[in-house]
């Protein structure tokens, strides 16, 4: 069984998309790196760290990115986040089933400062085009830098995310909270308690996810297919309507859990079963133990 | 970062067009592309590293890749974060083997 | 003739004038054998006097934390010149003693965490090391010439009558009791809790003078797991290597592991790639080892039927108590390690040492000596030598032997395979090979008379590297013996200066093998091949036994 966390960007997308059908744009063999790491002396990828293209997802024809998270822990730059940008609106134009976007990224590229923060609301801006545009975006998040930042961002503006347990998703990372609020608001060293606040299992629980899986380069496909065969009922745009629903089900959640200090309070306020055994389950025993109690809509 | 090119002659060993890519710019890790091109039967290997000083090292490393796999007209270029000469020579050799079909 | 006016029990009067100055000064505090923690300094003060050998519990894990810290704090005016005994210098407070005057002297084994400032303080005339020792070599010294007079050690726990439970983190403490009490030393130990009823006894409380509950627990360092997440591609070459070019070659049944990444890949490929070579039963059946989480897939595989250990590893509490029939489990249901006893397995009873190095040189000198730093090198010297007083023959020993001696005129005799697994560079691209080693120089820094060596490369058998294996048993001068480790020193200075017919001659004799010689395919070199990838997957092959401690989880 193939880790999807241990798996580079490009493995990832020969496993989890039809074998054989990626087909990538703007290769590595096109040499367009970035053009501001070399004055800072650092090194550049081939592909700045991402691989974007067409292919088919159980025949379905999709686009698909993915992010090398080995390479400046994933974070988005000037020519990176042109990729994405350029993926997401050419598929306007050939109006794949859907987009996939393989996170994982720290968020912005601090090298490359308001480019790459440019770059992040652009690739924000164009995912809601997309979605406007009546085509699903799937983010999947699994790798061991989790999603974070912009990117963090982006995620929750697509229709749909599917994590792993040991993937994380959040905006600010642990050491930035720890340094602004001090480490008795958060210790960012407790890794437990990092991954209880920001892993898969937690945004599962909360509705901030639609679907976990085990690591598994297997687990994420099936998934992925699973997820978009259910997506394609309904509509894929943002609608007024959701937006309001969902700002109504984020004042309820503050109002809810926001004076507690541990996710496992909330986990216990929910109702789920034996809390603190939540981060020992199984994904199969998580799931069905998570069924009558987690959050959101899906 | 230190630029080094290596270029060697006498290699029999072709390989199909599209290029690959193997490796991850990452700590202690480098990215290998590789793709037939026409050099008039040489294969030539042009590395960016990060590490400078090794020059020494990395031409014996090229060299005896280049014992190995005797490749002609083959393009090689290299990222390189650091790696250890026995972890260039596996990447190394998971191109050639990725372009052969093998990996 | 009987010596007239000779008295000839000056440490027995020494002794109960030592315990009448404690009760004098405790008082009421002290109820039968036991004192209140915030009286810890006073009982120090009274029980010790200025130049005394003291032998304090650091030990490799356990740490008589508590005792050491009231050590460090006493008033050196009062009590100095102390002549420190300690297998390891692992706290802050165990230099601390001698920064503050309350100690001069050290005999030690191992100060990996505290090198740097046992090296400052040597410069700065605070420390006088009398000498760097293996442990075994300094617990024997405990019965000779360093008798301990006063011990201060840690238990789990004691009863009324002072009898204590050391429990599996044993480690050093027995001979270090009795070698202090059989010399009418004091002994003096700090426990978890006081209890009525104990589940075994360890040590039996008439050798045992004061307890003191201390008011946390004694620290325990978990320095035996290795997160496989952390393991690379190379490092499974080279366990592969060694699994098929040495474990099965030799057929080693019985073995001890030096600490790293390099031997936890081994343990995580017997499962793996040693299963589908065909070679369970045939090697790793016993093992002189800690109870290292990687070795779970192999324990529960049956690869594995005994491992007795010298200390014990946090968080494999229930997994071994699960698991009477391989580990070392007492009648109460818990394990009992005991250092002394598994480091002298580990010399005569085991058939292979393998573990990795900082440096090698020329020789194949393995040294972890570097610059600015005395760590010393804890049981390696004694696990990684030739047992030359062993009599018992095993078909490894044998083998080994008859190689190093074919061809030569002399009598039979086996030998110990020592082997030492290193890349070759370490991290910044330093070597791993070098023409000399920095223990020469460190020993001119520190005005030792000879450099410390960690492994002789009299005997050291094998180096493996992940360009190969150089077996050092079949040559036959010490150009051959060169050529041989310029022959895996790959491409550092040492192994690009080789000469290139030599070694191709020593590899037509097999003295240097490559992988491929071995008919290893490199491309299998994947982390694929280990039977756990990631903390959670040992947890998951001990059916939840395990219980890593929190700096390994992220659940």
């Amino acid at each position: 069984m193939r880790s999807y966390l241990e798996s580079t960007a490009r493995e990832r997308l020969q496993h989890v998309l039809d074998a054989g059908s990626f087909e990538e744009f703007i290769g590595p063999a096109q040499r367009i790196v970035s053009p501001h790491l070399a004055q800072l002396n650092a090194p550049v990828a081939f592909d700045d760290g991402v691989a974007v293209g067409r292919a088919t997802l159980d025949g379905q024809p999709v686009f698909a990115a993915a992010q090398e998270g080995g390479f400046m822990g994933g974070a988005v730059g000037e020519v990176h986040g042109a990729k994405l940008t350029g993926l997401l609106r050419r598929a306007l134009a050939e109006r794949p089933a859907a987009v996939l976007l393989l996170l994982e990224t720290g968020g912005v590229r601090l090298h490359e400062a308001n480019a790459g923060l440019i770059a992040v609301s652009e690739v924000m801006r164009a995912v809601l085009d997309v979605r406007e545009a009546g085509i699903p975006v799937l983010v999947l998040v699994g790798g061991s830098n989790g999603a974070f930042g912009g990117m963090g961002i982006v995620a929750r503006c697509a229709n749909a995310i599917v994590m792993s347990e040991e993937a994380r998703l959040a905006m600010s990372g642990p050491e930035v909270i720890e340094t602004a609020n001090g480490v008795e608001e958060f210790d960012s060293r407790d890794r437990a308690l990092v991954w209880r606040t920001t892993g898969g299992k937690h945004r599962y629980l909360l509705g901030d996810c639609q679907a976990i899986v085990p690591d598994t380069v297997a687990a994420f496909r099936a998934a992925a297919i699973a997820t978009l065969a259910a997506l394609g009922a309904g509509p894929a745009a943002l609608s007024v309507d959701a937006l309001e629903r969902e700002h109504a089900m984020l004042a309820e959640r503050i109002a809810r859990f926001g004076a507690m200090r541990d996710p496992l309070e909330i986990w216990r306020a929910l109702g789920v079963p034996a809390p603190e055994r939540v981060p020992l389950l199984e994904i199969d025993a998580f799931i069905a133990a998570a069924a009558a109690h987690r959050l959101g809509e899906s | 970062m230190e630029t080094l090119q290596y270029r060697f002659e006498r290699g029999d060993k072709r390989l199909a067009s599209a290029a690959r890519l193997v490796g991850v710019v990452s700590s202690g890790n480098l990215e290998v592309l590789i793709e037939a091109a026409p050099l008039g039967g040489a294969c030539t290997i042009d590395v960016t590293t990060a590490a400078t000083g090794f020059g020494a090292i990395w031409g014996a490393v090229m060299h005896d890749f280049q014992q190995r796999w005797q490749l002609a007209d083959v393009r090689i270029a290299i990222n390189d974060m650091g790696a250890t000469p026995a972890v260039v020579s596996l990447r190394l050799d998971q191109a050639v083997a990725t372009m052969l079909g093998e990996a | 003739m009987t010596a007239p006016n000779r008295a000839w029990n000056t440490l027995q009067l020494n002794r109960d004038a030592r315990l009448q100055r404690a009760r004098a000064t405790l008082g009421a505090d002290l109820a039968g054998k036991a004192l209140p923690s915030a009286r810890i300094a006073d009982l120090l003060h009274a029980v010790l006097e200025c130049g005394d050998r003291v032998c304090l519990e650091g030990n490799n894990q356990k740490q008589a934390d508590f005792l050491g810290q009231a050590l460090a704090g006493l008033d050196p005016a009062r009590i100095n010149g102390l002549h420190m005994l300690q297998s390891v210098l692992a706290l802050p407070e165990h230099l601390d003693v001698f920064e503050r005057g309350v100690a001069a002297k050290l005999d030690f084994s191992f100060s990996g965490p505290q090198a740097g400032r046992v090296a400052k303080l040597v410069a700065a005339g605070k420390l006088d090391i009398g000498a760097i020792h293996t442990y075994l070599e300094l617990f024997s010294r405990y019965f000779v010439d360093l008798p301990p007079r006063v011990c201060l050690i840690a238990a789990e726990a004691a009863d009324r009558h002072g009898n204590l439970y050391t429990g599996p983190n044993t480690e050093d403490t027995p001979p270090i009791v009795e070698a202090t009490a059989f010399k009418n030393g004091i002994v003096i130990v700090q426990v978890n809790r006081i209890v009525d009823t104990l589940p075994r006894v360890d040590v039996p409380g008439d050798w045992v003078d004061f307890v003191v509950e201390s008011p946390q627990p004694y620290y325990i360092e978990p320095l035996f797991t290795r997160d496989p997440a952390l393991i690379s591609e190379i490092q499974v070459l080279m366990a592969m290597m060694a699994i098929k070019g040495i474990y099965a070659e030799y057929q080693v049944e019985r073995l001890n592991h030096g600490i790293g990444f390099d031997t936890a890949a081994i343990e995580l490929l017997l499962p793996t790639y040693a299963a589908s070579l065909g070679l369970q039963g045939k090697i790793g059946r016993h093992w002189a080892l800690n109870p290292h989480p990687a070795l779970i897939p192999a324990i529960e595989a049956g690869f594995v039927e005994s491992v007795h250990s010298f200390g014990s590893e946090l968080g494999m509490e229930d997994y071994i108590r699960a698991r009477p029939d391989v580990f070392a489990v007492g009648a109460d249901g818990s394990m009992r390690s005991n250092r002394a006893l598994c480091q002298a397995a580990g010399h005569y009873a085991c058939d292979m040492f393998i573990g990795s190095t900082l440096q090698i040189d020329l020789q194949g000198n393995s040294s972890t000596a570097t610059l600015g730093r005395i760590s010393g090198f804890g049981g390696a010297p004694n696990m990684g030598a030739d047992a030359r007083g062993r009599r018992h023959a095993s078909p490894a020993w044998l083998k080994a032997g008859a190689q190093a001696r074919a061809g030569r005129n002399v009598i039979p005799r086996g030998q110990k395979l020592v082997v030492q697994i290193v890349e070759t560079f370490r991290e910044h691209m330093q070597p791993a090979f070098v023409e000399r080693l920095d223990a020469w120089e460190l020993a001119e820094q520190a005005k030792m008379a000879i450099p410390p060596v960690m492994i002789y490369g009299d005997d050291v058998t094998h180096i493996l590297t992940e360009e190969g294996i150089a077996n050092l048993l079949l040559c036959r001068s010490d150009e051959e013996r060169e050529q041989a480790i310029r022959g895996v020193a790959g491409y550092t200075p040492v192994g690009l200066a080789r000469d290139k017919r030599m070694v191709e001659n020593l590899r037509d004799r097999g003295i240097v093998t490559r992988a491929e010689d071995l008919g290893i395919d490199k491309r299998l070199a994947t982390r694929d091949l280990l039977a756990a990838k990631t903390m959670k997957d040992l947890v998951r092959a001990s059916g939840g036994l395990y219980n890593p401690p929190k700096r390994f989880r992220n659940w």
